[in-house]
């Protein structure tokens, strides 16, 4: 099912003139109503008139995190406050949030991209659908569930916590969807499991994960687990929230609501814009949005972008699955490593539990990378026994990190249930180098 | 001929062993004899106890990494070379321990031993007449013992 045929399924030709329509309106915009953009521009000599066409794109200036904070907290809104009915802020894990403040229009915008997503899964109407991003300032929770709303299904506001009430509801509704991380789903089927429900006492069909990268194994993973269809939806706060894009039924890539956000993929270092196809950075340019507008957007994800008619029928562009990001990419002894890199091997390996923790400290001015990951009780059989057949499972896992990440890490055995589960975005990754 | 022995996988970090015998406890289940083979940053836990298998569900519940093993329980001689007499029996037909741990049952020695070829252990216990502690027998003198 299609939401939205007319944009979704729009031509190329179409879609690039509507996109350079807007883009010459909302640089109008941001020129007259933020300081920051008007300043960047002018440094370019750049006048709003000066970009007519999609193309005309490169020539705007990038905007990145950064100048986000650095702005704290309302610089970069073009709206006046009146005009803003509601505010998020991202999660700032330093120095300051960011804050996203969203007019009327946004939000419908929003809901929009939400139901579009939505009915790509399969929810319509006739569904149950439990939103278990968290609600508030995030911007998971009320995004989700505005779409989840406006599509006509019945929509469950679990949130994150109280997990074991959640899944009660889950098997005494029959809710059929349910929007959370991925992380946090693997959470639920763990507690389903304790709490002795089991999938066929469920009737669990969509997923809608998001909000951090995953992959097929995890995905895999889940959908054994609950006994759903796991669908990819991608978002950020800074640029909307959940639903900037989503896979359809094909899942061969997620779809961007591209008459609205504007995707480039970018050379991280050099900034050089990259042909599509290619893989470099993620850029977005908000094409429609009222509240804060941003002009190329770094989102610091690395991804790639696919043309071309989606089986689906959607001719929207799809972006491959994020393989990383640019500042979440560790330089350990120099050798760049991605986290999800070491997320593939650790899930490739059945005997070791689907999580992980990397440890990067110093050690006589050395790099060293521990990577903790648990054992599975169910793989724990009496082959176990004998000596060294730890140890083995120990040094296989080390074996399989050298050959991928093409240096050295030491892995730790831990007990199922050890490493932190997380109930928002996952925190893999504890660098004790910038803390010296 | 054999017992079931649990085998669990406890993490080197204080409060694992205690969790794991706190279990046991709630659950009533004795224990016979224990050994612990470690390395720095786990090691495998060795229980021989009553009701092994409900042991082993039960551990299996609480997600502890636990699994049963076959192991050959032999009981020796109260006299000096009793061990290595038994157990180069075993040697001498190319069978090699993989581990071994010993307690006192009513007086008795007993050795607990897993090995790399179970078949020919145990035609060498058979063929030898040695002397082997079944699982039934083991419950009986748990109890006995108590």
């Amino acid at each position: 099912m299609i939401w939205n045929q007319n944009k979704e399924c729009m031509s190329r030709d179409e879609m690039s003139a509507l996109q350079g329509k807007r883009l010459h309106k909302v640089v109008e915009y941001v020129y007259h109503n933020v300081p920051f953009y008007r300043k960047k521009l002018q440094e370019r000599d750049l006048i709003p008139d000066d970009i007519q066409t999609i193309e005309d794109i490169t020539k705007l200036p990038y905007t990145t995190k950064k100048d986000l904070r650095d702005n704290y907290p309302t610089g970069l809104q073009a709206a006046p406050m009146s005009q803003i009915i509601r505010v998020h802020a991202s999660s700032g894990t330093t120095g300051n949030p960011t804050i996203v403040g969203y007019t009327r229009k946004d939000i419908a915008i929003w809901t929009e991209c939400m139901s579009r997503s939505l009915t790509a899964f399969g929810i319509g109407r006739n569904d149950i659908m439990s939103v278990a991003y968290g609600y508030g300032l995030f911007t998971g929770g009320l995004g989700a569930h505005n779409g989840v709303e406006n599509v006509g299904a019945a929509v469950v506001p679990a949130s994150t916590g109280n997990t074991e009430k959640h899944a009660k509801l889950l098997r005494d509704l029959g809710i059929t969807g349910i929007a959370c991380t991925p992380s946090y789903a693997l959470y639920l089927a763990e507690t389903m499991e304790k709490m002795g429900i089991t999938k066929d006492q469920i009737k669990l069909r969509v997923g809608a994960f998001g909000a951090e990268p995953w992959t097929e194994n995890m995905r895999k993973e889940i959908q054994d687990r609950l006994g759903l269809k796991g669908y990819n939806i991608y978002g950020l706060s800074e640029v909307m929230g959940p639903s900037v894009s989503y896979e359809c039924q094909c899942q061969n890539g997620s779809h961007i609501c591209e008459d609205h956000f504007f995707p480039e993929i970018i050379n991280p270092v050099t900034l050089e814009p990259l042909p599509r196809g290619q893989k470099g950075e993620l850029v977005f340019t908000t094409l429609t949005k009222e509240g804060m507008p941003v002009l190329r957007y770094r989102t610091r994800d690395i991804t790639s972008l696919m043309e071309g008619e989606c089986n689906c029928g959607r001719t929207a562009v799809r972006m491959t699955a994020i393989e990383g990001r640019s500042d979440d990419m560790l330089i350990i002894r120099g050798i760049n490593v991605f986290p999800s890199q070491v997320e593939a091997v650790v899930l490739a390996i059945p005997e070791i539990a689907p999580r992980y923790m990397l440890i990067i400290d110093r050690v006589n001015n050395l790099d060293t990378l521990t990577v903790q990951v648990e054992v599975r009780p169910d793989y724990f059989t009496s082959d176990f026994d004998t000596p060294g057949a730890v140890e083995n499972l120990r040094k296989k896992v080390e074996f399989k990190l050298r050959s991928v990440l093409s240096i050295g890490a030491k892995v730790e055995l831990k007990a199922p249930g050890s490493i932190e589960r997380s109930q928002g975005k996952s925190v893999r990754v504890l660098d004790k180098r910038v803390l010296k | 001929m054999t017992i079931n022995q649990l085998s669990i996988f406890i993490e080197n970090k204080s409060g694992t062993l205690v969790k794991v015998l706190k279990i046991l406890k709630d659950a009533g289940i004795q224990l016979i004899a224990s050994a612990i083979a470690d390395t720095v940053e786990y090691g495998i836990y060795r229980v021989v106890c009553s009701e092994p298998t409900r042991a082993y569900l039960i551990l299996k519940d609480a997600g502890i990494p636990v699994a049963l093993s076959d192991v050959f329980a032999l009981v020796l001689e109260n006299t000096p070379g009793s061990a290595a007499d038994a157990i180069e029996l075993f040697t001498n037909e190319g069978i090699s321990i993989t581990y071994m741990y010993t307690f006192l049952l009513k007086g008795k020695g007993i050795i607990v031993f897993r090995t790399d070829n179970a078949d020919k252990a145990r035609e060498t216990i058979i063929l030898n007449n040695l002397k082997f502690i079944a699982e039934k027998d083991l419950n009986a003198l748990a109890e006995q013992s108590i």
